[in-house]
């Protein structure tokens, strides 16, 4: 759904500080109970993104670091069952799986006696199972199941509902019968950068000629849709000329702006189509 | 000179004979034989010189009454010094009588008698003494430099002229007007200076047009020796016997210029340049007339980069320039601009060694009397009323008008519009007051003795009966111009009440005319778009190169985008902004060796956003509101272009002949290189323009049968493509020429010293691109029509020495000579509209500044005639008649400057003439705000050009091809198009062509077919028939209709079971879900907090559906889903999830305890079957093993052994694992370091497995390990 900037400023002002936990997104449910779940989940990892931006270098100086490793040592050393690291990543405003990294880093640093590859810890993070140390894998475990924002399990989760949606996208292009080169058809054909699907023959929406559309599972705020201008919608227009951007989660009305100069918002799929008709009918 | 002119004025000669003696140059044939009047054989020597003089005569003698416009300079090469002659003028106007008249028209004789040689001009002007006499007030025409009263003030002031005994000094002194000019944001008096100065710079006989900076200093001399007056007067003495007689009358003491004030005179005496009293009127926006002065004075081509890049400003201002942008310089204030002149005065001192008699003023005009008010509807002078009862010397008038109409006609004057566009001034002259009684005039020309010497334009009345008098001679040429200008035409009283029967003939051209013209089109900005075959990575050398060009491209983009949002906006400026970061990608590209890449972006970006008539707008976010436009529909549209241009297209006069400009989003392009400063991309563009250019020269119409109405369908498509193919070759080649002539473009034109070298050294390379090849093979395949225009765009962007080189030298000479054989007239040879247009754009190509001026005047012109290739063939374009109004005003939109004119007259003139004033108010618009949606019919045209843009161009050919040929056809066999046409379309295209490209294309083109079918039928068969037919059409088409491709996306699925409905809930639903119970399970939670057991076990239900429809699964989220249940599991069987709503009517423990242990073995029971049956990927059971999953059950007090000994059972009995894939798992387990307990138990149970397994049978069905749970025999603790 599409919000007003000052919709959007409401909520973005009640997830301030809010931790990115289960019991945060309850709340956060209940203080806005008109708008959809998934729109607010992803305002809410949004705005918690870029707080966690913020202050990404502050946690990650040599000194913060090595006093949450201090602190987890201590802590585990006291209750190995306790959500120590969970507990640390609140307390100091930091998500749990970034923080379970910053750990699980400084750990294998001192086991190793070298800095660990990011494979590595990826692989780590992603299956706590191959932690050598139980504890450690138990804590890191707890972090990245309980974070709602960064992780392996969230990651996936983005993905996977990027995938559906384009997957549905498909399933309505192909319902109107839209013929459309989908992203590994245009990579295999060595296109540089790839819209999820290019129309071979443009349509035209509400007016506006698109040709092509791409698919974003998230809610379009200003500093995603700015980033995402940068990176691949105009650049998509660089190559292919005007096109459709379907934000599922909705966004910020104001944003669709550009709709003249070729870049049109929808948070979903479009009715207003006119194609083609070249047909004999016409003359 | 003046002799001819008076032989003609007295009636001695018909205009006929001096046409026939000028067409005839004695270096060429005898004079006798070509039937020369006798009185003209011994002036034989003059020709050359005639024509400018001619024109001089006619501006001067017309200058003190054409105050409407801008001047209309022609650029002939001697007329500075002949301006002091206007003291003939009224002495109401005496600010433009020069003092040192008679001074100056001797300097201005001998000029004009020794364009060669100097010393020849003394004894020429001695062998005639008739004409010597006469002489004073007939060489002095000023001007060249133009009737615009406004001027003479605004030029350099020539108050003095030069001393005769001076003029030995003359090729010593090496002073060039280059060294006075202003930078380029003074652009105005630059022009006017050169134009005048270079007069008496022929005396080497060399081509020293730029170098006026010696007469000037001449004249700076005569003028240090004594004061002004008297040394004017001693040089008229020296003269001619008739000077004395020049009643002081004649002296204009009130001529600033001539007689400055005594402050400034007493600078005279010190050798420093007089001042002349300048009083600055603000440039501002509307009084845009001021532009037309840019046209002759400002600088064609850009600084160089160096001389751009210290200071932003200079740049803004050469972008202005270059655009003939007055607004742009509108800043500024009075103060700053007579600061600015004081500090450029200074320079100027400084920098010459000679007193420079240069006054160099802004470009204001400084009489605001005269000035002509470009918001036209405001001028609140009072027309004189033309009376044709008051002509007087109406036979003079008509002998003049009659030789003029002569030279124009014979292609003799360098420029047909600018004769026209002066005759219009002439025209709608508004006079004064004074001028307008005829008695004051006889009066006046009383102390006359030769004709020459009278003034014949002193009145409003002559002046008109002179312009109506040329217009009716020029009648073929006038009817051809657009509507809007024939309608003024016909519609002007002056024409009416002096010559009924042109005004009749104007009213019949005009309602005839079809001839309308738009030049605004709405511009749609679109990407160059991505094409593998020649944008993919096999196109690039390695990976890299292949991604920076990828960010390149985007760079590009984003600076387009950025200048297009901003570059209107004050103070923006295009090289502090975007410079930088051009700079920074050509480092990339430099880097990556992807120039050539680049290069063809660049290009194709800019013919698509520039072949538009405006250089593609003015700005993209300029364009009309498109809705707007939508709505109106296609009726309407031309309309509210119509009425959109009044708004928008700016109303100011500019002038006949304004300087090479990069309008519009050519701005962009041009900055773009200039900033770049990029040796590689230049020449990579270079090469890339070349090569675009010779493939669009090679452009072959299609050989028609010509057969009725067949040729006329065919015509216009040639038309359109003709027309598409000039423009894209005009756009390039000004932006070839700009990059090729860019190295030697100077600031301020250089001085003469430097040429000599310069040439020297530029003769030994070879041209970038053989432009004389191809404009001799273009003449001689007769195809100049194609040709001449983009040679000219290119050769308009030369620098000032390139005129000079050999090479050039001979385009220069050869397109002179194709100027003057295309006389006006319709031929087989070429049509009349053709051969106007190359006679506009070459006759706009001699007023460039930088071509020299006497290049029209002085060059050997080879009068036999150009090679032609008489056979006609279809290649023949000159014999098409590709040219018509609109193209030839998209080309030379300075023509609109005949009707601007014209129409301003209409609205000065006021009631009296029968005129009246449009005026647009604009309204606010009522609220648009339901906005209306385009017109059907204009969208799918907007969706085929869409549809045609990202396919390969070949793909847009073939259609059309197709259509075309089919087309053509169908007209016998109607039914041909639907049949043949897609068949066409198949065999053309590649045979990868994809089935929904393919169909569109078809139909395209069976469309267009159609289309052209129909058209033809409309055009050629009787309405009787054609609805006979259109039903019989119709009719069949109904009955076949519209066959779309079916596509083949309805099959079922692969995966799914059949019949799925793809209703399972989403996989990254179910992830999320198992996510918080895994969030429950490892906790943190609060105390009461559990998950319901029909929850979980519908949760395991759905999964499992969502597994079994494969349409949303992706390879990530079934992995995941793996990964998680089997940590699920782990913790079911850790029993680590508080399950909640378990049958709690059971009131005792153990019996609880058992029916929880039920319900996991369920539990666990669907996550094994889930395993085994719907998972595609393979299970990480194998985790469940690890030592963090089997430490959830050691970290239970009272451990429960049977929930895992059952997920052994389970693993095994679903083939999940093996046997000895579990014991090893086992072994490895106890490896760990555990609690002693635990490792007790764990050997335990490893023990009981493989007992188990090994006494039983391989395979037990899982519904009896549910029955007997074996694991209660291992509970020990």
């Amino acid at each position: 759904m599409k919000l007003s900037k000052a919709q959007y400023d409401e909520i973005a002002q009640f997830l301030g500080h809010v931790q990115p936990t289960r019991q945060s997104l309850r709340k956060l449910k209940e203080r806005f109970p008109s708008q959809s779940q998934s729109t607010l989940l992803s305002i809410f990892s949004q705005e918690y993104q870029k707080q966690i931006k913020r202050t990404h270098a502050k946690h990650h100086t040599a000194e913060a670091i090595e006093t949450y490793y201090q602190r987890y040592l201590s802590g585990v050393m006291q209750n190995a069952a306790a959500p120590v690291l969970l507990e640390l990543a609140n307390e100091v405003d930091f998500a749990p799986s970034l923080m379970a990294r910053i750990v699980l880093e400084r750990f294998l640093q001192e086991q190793e006696g070298t800095i660990p590859s990011k494979i590595l810890i990826n692989s780590m993070l992603r299956d706590p199972s191959q932690i050598p140390d139980g504890v450690l894998a138990n804590q890191v475990y707890q972090c990245t199941v309980n974070d709602c924002c960064y992780g392996p399990l969230v990651d996936c989760i983005k993905h996977a509902i990027g995938h559906e949606h384009e997957v549905l996208l498909r399933e309505m292009l192909l319902k109107k019968n839209l013929s459309f080169l989908a992203e590994e058809q245009l990579r295999a054909k060595g296109y540089d950068k790839t819209p999820d699907f290019i129309l071979e023959v443009p349509v035209a929406v509400e007016g506006h000629i698109i040709h092509w559309i791409e698919s974003k599972a998230s809610f379009g705020d200003e500093c995603s849709h700015q980033a995402y201008l940068n990176d691949q919608f105009w650049s998509y227009w660089n190559r292919f000329g005007p096109g459709l951007v379907i934000y599922w989660y909705g966004f910020i009305e104001e944003l669709d702006c550009h709709r003249e100069r070729g870049i049109l918002l929808k948070d979903c799929f479009p009715t207003d189509i006119v194609t083609l008709r070249h047909s004999m009918a016409q003359h | 000179m003046a002799a001819v002119l008076e032989l003609l004025l007295r009636e001695e000669v018909a205009p006929g004979a001096v046409v026939r003696w000028l067409d005839h140059g004695p270096s060429h044939r005898p004079a006798e034989e070509n039937h020369v009047h006798d009185k003209l054989v011994p002036h034989s020597l003059l020709q050359k010189d005639f024509v400018p003089f001619l024109l001089n005569f006619l501006r001067e003698q017309t200058s003190q009454i054409l105050t409407n416009g801008p001047s209309t300079p022609a650029k002939t090469p001697n007329s500075k010094a002949l301006r002091s002659s206007a003291s003939h003028g009224s002495q109401k106007t005496g600010s433009e009588r020069r003092a040192g008249n008679s001074a100056g028209s001797c300097s201005s004789r001998m000029q004009l008698f020794s364009q060669r040689t100097p010393a020849s001009s003394c004894t020429t002007g001695a062998s005639f003494p008739s004409s010597a006499s006469s002489g004073p007030s007939a060489f002095t025409a000023s001007s060249l430099s133009g009737p615009g009263s406004d001027f003479p003030s605004s030029s350099p002031s020539f108050g003095c002229s030069p001393v005769f005994s001076h003029s030995e000094k003359r090729s010593s002194q090496k002073a060039n007007l280059g060294s006075f000019l202003m930078p380029a944001s003074d652009v105005q008096p630059v022009r006017r200076g050169r134009r005048k100065g270079n007069s008496s710079a022929i005396a080497a006989g060399r081509q020293v047009a730029r170098d006026l900076g010696r007469s000037l200093a001449e004249e700076e001399d005569g003028k240090g020796d004594s004061t002004s007056l008297s040394d004017g007067r001693r040089k008229r003495s020296e003269v001619g016997p008739t000077s004395a007689n020049s009643p002081p009358v004649q002296l204009n003491l009130n001529n600033l210029e001539e007689f400055p004030p005594m402050s400034a005179a007493s600078g005279l005496t010190n050798k420093s340049k007089p001042s002349r009293r300048i009083n600055p009127t603000p440039v501002s926006a509307e009084r845009s007339h001021s532009k037309p002065k840019m046209c002759f004075t400002s600088t064609p081509v850009s600084q160089s980069p160096a001389a751009r890049f210290p200071s932003g400003t200079s740049l803004e201002t050469f972008a202005a320039i270059q655009e003939g942008n007055v607004t742009s310089i509108t800043g500024s204030s009075l103060q700053e601009e007579r600061e600015m002149l004081k500090k450029e005065r200074c320079k100027l001192l400084h920098q010459t060694s000679s007193p420079v008699g240069l006054s160099l003023d802004p470009s204001t005009p400084t009489k605001p009397n005269y000035s002509w008010s470009g918001s036209l509807a405001t001028d609140s002078q009072l027309v004189t009323c033309a009376d044709l009862s008051k002509v007087s010397c109406k036979k003079r008038l008509e002998q003049l008008a009659q030789l003029y109409s002569s030279c124009i006609a014979e292609n003799l004057v360098p420029n047909i519009f600018l004769e026209l566009f002066f005759i219009l001034q002439l025209l709608t002259s508004k006079g004064t007051t004074s001028s307008e009684d005829g008695e004051n005039d006889m009066e006046f020309n009383q102390g006359c003795k030769d004709a020459v010497e009278l003034q014949h334009f002193r009145n409003v009345h002559n002046c008109v009966y002179f312009a109506v008098q040329v217009l009716d001679c020029q009648f073929e040429i006038i009817s051809r111009l657009e509507k809007g200008t024939l309608k003024l035409l016909a519609e002007n009283e002056r024409i009416a009440s002096f010559s009924p029967g042109l005004h009749e003939r104007l009213m019949k051209a005009y309602e005839s005319s079809t001839a309308k013209v738009s030049l605004l089109l709405p511009s749609s900005v679109q990407s160059v778009s991505f094409q593998p075959e020649t944008d993919n990575r096999s196109n690039f050398p390695s990976d890299r190169a292949f991604h920076i060009f990828k960010k390149q491209r985007d760079i590009f983009y984003e600076l387009l985008r950025e200048w297009e949002d901003n570059h209107e906006k004050p103070g923006w400026d295009f090289e502090r902004v975007l410079g930088n970061r051009i700079r920074a990608m050509m480092n990339h590209l430099t880097a990556a060796y992807n120039h050539s890449h680049f290069a063809r972006l660049f290009q194709k970006q800019l013919i698509q956003m520039c072949k538009g008539p405006i250089g593609g707008g003015t700005s993209w976010g300029d364009t009309p509101d498109q809705d707007v436009l939508n709505m109106l529909g296609s009726d309407n549209l031309s309309r509210l272009k119509r009425l959109q241009e009044r708004f928008v297209v700016p109303q100011s006069i500019r002038g006949p002949c304004p300087p090479p400009a990069f309008p519009g989003c050519q701005q962009f392009f041009r900055d773009f290189i200039l900033s770049a400063g990029s040796y590689q991309f230049n020449q990579h563009l270079v090469d890339s323009l070349c090569l675009k250019i010779l493939e669009l020269d090679g452009l072959t119409l299609v050989e028609h049968e010509p057969s009725d109405g067949e040729a006329d369908m065919d015509e216009q498509d040639e038309k359109k493509r003709f027309t598409a193919a000039l423009m894209t070759l005009r756009l390039l080649a000004k932006f070839l020429g700009f990059l090729v002539f860019l190295p030697y473009q100077t600031v301020d034109p250089p001085s003469r010293d430097l040429q000599e070298s310069a040439v020297e050294l530029r003769n030994q390379t070879l041209p970038v691109l053989d432009v004389l090849k191809l404009l001799r093979r273009s003449i001689l395949n007769r195809r100049t029509i194609l040709t001449v225009p983009w040679v000219v765009e290119f050769l308009s962007l030369v620098d000032h020495f390139a005129p000079f080189l050999d090479y050039y030298g001979r385009v220069f000479s050869l397109l002179l000579q194709l100027y003057r054989c295309l006389v006006l007239s319709e031929d087989k040879e070429m049509s009349f509209l053709n051969k106007l247009l190359i006679l506009a754009v070459l006759g706009w190509l001699f007023q460039v500044p930088s071509v020299p001026e006497e290049l029209f005047f002085t060059s050997e012109v080879n009068q036999e005639g150009l090679m032609r290739d008489t056979m006609t063939s279809a290649q023949a374009l000159d014999s098409v008649p590709l040219v018509d109004q609109q193209l030839l005003y998209t080309c030379c939109p300075f023509l609109g400057e005949l009707r601007k004119l014209l129409a301003s007259f209409v609205a000065g003139s006021g009631a009296k003439n029968g005129g009246f004033i449009r005026k647009i108010t604009p309204t606010a618009a009522e609220s648009l705000a339901p906005k209306p949606s385009i017109t059907q019919q204009k969208l799918q045209m907007e969706l085929e050009q869409a549809f045609f843009h990202n396919q390969p161009p070949s793909l847009r050919r073939t259609v059309e091809f197709v259509a075309e040929r089919v087309g053509s056809n169908c007209v016998k066999h109607i039914k041909f198009c639907r049949w043949k046409g897609p068949e066409a379309v198949r065999v053309l295209l590649p045979e990868e062509t994809s089935a929904a490209v393919l169909s569109s294309a078809e139909d395209i083109a069976v469309g267009l077919a159609t289309e052209k079918a129909c058209t033809w039928l409309s055009t050629n068969i009787t309405a009787l028939i054609k609805r006979e037919v259109r039903t019989t059409f119709n009719r069949m088409l109904r009955v076949q209709g519209p066959s779309l491709p079916s596509e083949d996306a309805q099959g079922e699925r692969k995966g799914c079971p059949p019949n799925c409905q793809h209703h399972a809930p989403f996989p990254s639903q179910i992830i999320n879900e198992i996510k918080d119970v895994l969030c429950i399970a490892v906790g943190p939670r609060d105390e009461d907090e559990g998950i319901p057991y029909v929850q979980l076990e519908c949760l395991l239900k759905r999964l499992s559906q969502t597994l079994q429809c494969r349409k949303f699964i992706c390879p990530t989220s079934e992995q995941q889903l793996a990964r998680c249940t089997v940590e699920l599991a782990s913790f079911l069987v850790s029993d680590r999830i508080p399950i909640q709503g378990l049958k709690p009517q059971i009131p005792k423990k153990p019996e609880r305890q058992q029916g929880k242990k039920t319900a996991v073995y369920g539990l666990l029971k669907s996550l094994l079957s889930v395993w085994m049956e719907d998972f595609w990927t393979p299970v990480p059971v194998q985790l469940m093993f690890s030592r963090k999953n089997v430490g959830y059950i050691a970290e239970v007090k009272q451990r429960e052994w049977d929930l895992f000994l059952f997920m052994l059972h389970g693993l095994v009995d679903h083939g999940l694992m093996g046997n000895a894939e579990i014991e090893n798992c086992l072994h490895s387990l106890q490896e760990l370091l555990w609690s002693s307990d635990f490792l007790e138990e764990l050997e335990t149970i490893s023990r009981l497995f493989i007992s188990e397994y090994h006494v039983a049978e391989p395979r037990t069905r899982p519904c009896e390990l549910v029955r007997q749970p074996r694991g209660t025999v291992a509970a020990q603790s």
